[in-house]
């Protein structure tokens, strides 16, 4: 598996670290109530197809990146920075 | 009558280098000053960094400059400068931090010296496509490095000062492979 970095080109897996579901970009206010605090946390849509994910470029560049993957064709369609996600 | 101890420093690769193999030799390089340059949010430092050291602030994937003053771009927003002194002026636009003593700084040289870090590092160093004056942050076997094309032959190597026994394990035993299928 290859993942195109946005600043150093397409890169092979090995240099990445997973960073878990992009949904963690969505941090709750601080004052949120306790449901949207365990949301936030510990649920997770599972569901086959496209995902949004965070993967850090730590033998790289050492940037966060939101890497759209299909999770059942594992194609990988496309990466940005996590600065420069959509929130 | 006060004994007087004197220490020397020793190189990271003191006792370890130079080594030649078939086509390839590895040495240490000396870089001189190590600085990492990380510009502060939103400033140019590149005007700077030409009027104080020659050149320019190299894009990502680049290193400007030549042998005794670089610039080699080194992660997301910060360039190692190597070589001499900088100057304090950068300090306004950008945060300097020394790290002479932290790096493992080797070259490797030789016609087979592709081919050699071909075995080691997942990224096309092929000078049709990595040619001089191209850098790579990437991985070295297990280790974090810094790869710069400074020749049509040559690359100069870098990873964390303490990982200096196995760089030179590493990069010697695909030496040694290699030459052996000559
Ligand atoms: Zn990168």
């Amino acid at each position: 598996m290859r993942l195109p970095c946005p600043i150093c080109g397409e890169r092979d897996r090995r240099e990445f670290y997973y960073q878990g579901a992009a949904v963690a970009l969505n941090r709750p206010a601080p004052d949120a109530d306790a449901d949207a605090w365990q949301d936030f946390v510990y649920l997770r849509e599972n569901l086959p197809g496209d995902h949004q994910e965070l993967w850090s470029h730590d033998a790289g560049c050492g940037a966060w990146l939101v890497v759209t993957r299909n999770t059942v064709t594992h194609a990988v369609l496309g990466a940005k920075l996590a600065s420069e996600a959509d929130r | 009558m006060a004994n007087t101890l004197t220490l020397t420093a020793t190189s990271p690769c003191y006792g370890l280098l130079p080594k030649t193999v078939g086509t390839c030799t590895l040495t240490e390089t000396d870089l001189g000053t190590l600085t990492s340059v990380a510009p502060f949010k939103g400033r140019a430092v590149s005007d700077a960094l030409k009027g104080a050291h020659g050149m320019a602030f190299p894009a990502p994937n680049r290193a400007t400059g030549k042998d005794g003053a670089r610039a080699i771009w080194f992660g997301r927003d910060m360039v190692l400068l190597a070589g001499p002194v900088p100057d304090p002026g950068l300090g306004d636009h950008a945060a300097l931090t020394d790290q002479s003593d932290a790096w493992t700084c080797v070259t490797l040289s030789g016609e087979d010296a592709g081919a050699v870090l071909a075995r080691l590092v997942p990224v096309d160093l092929r000078p049709a496509i990595f040619k001089q004056g191209h850098t790579a942050r990437t991985q070295l076997g297990h280790m974090n490095a810094s790869i710069t094309r400074t020749g049509p032959d040559s690359f100069l190597i870098l990873v964390f000062r303490s990982m200096a026994a196995t760089l030179v394990h590493d990069l010697v035993t695909a030496m040694e492979s290699l030459a052996a299928r000559h």
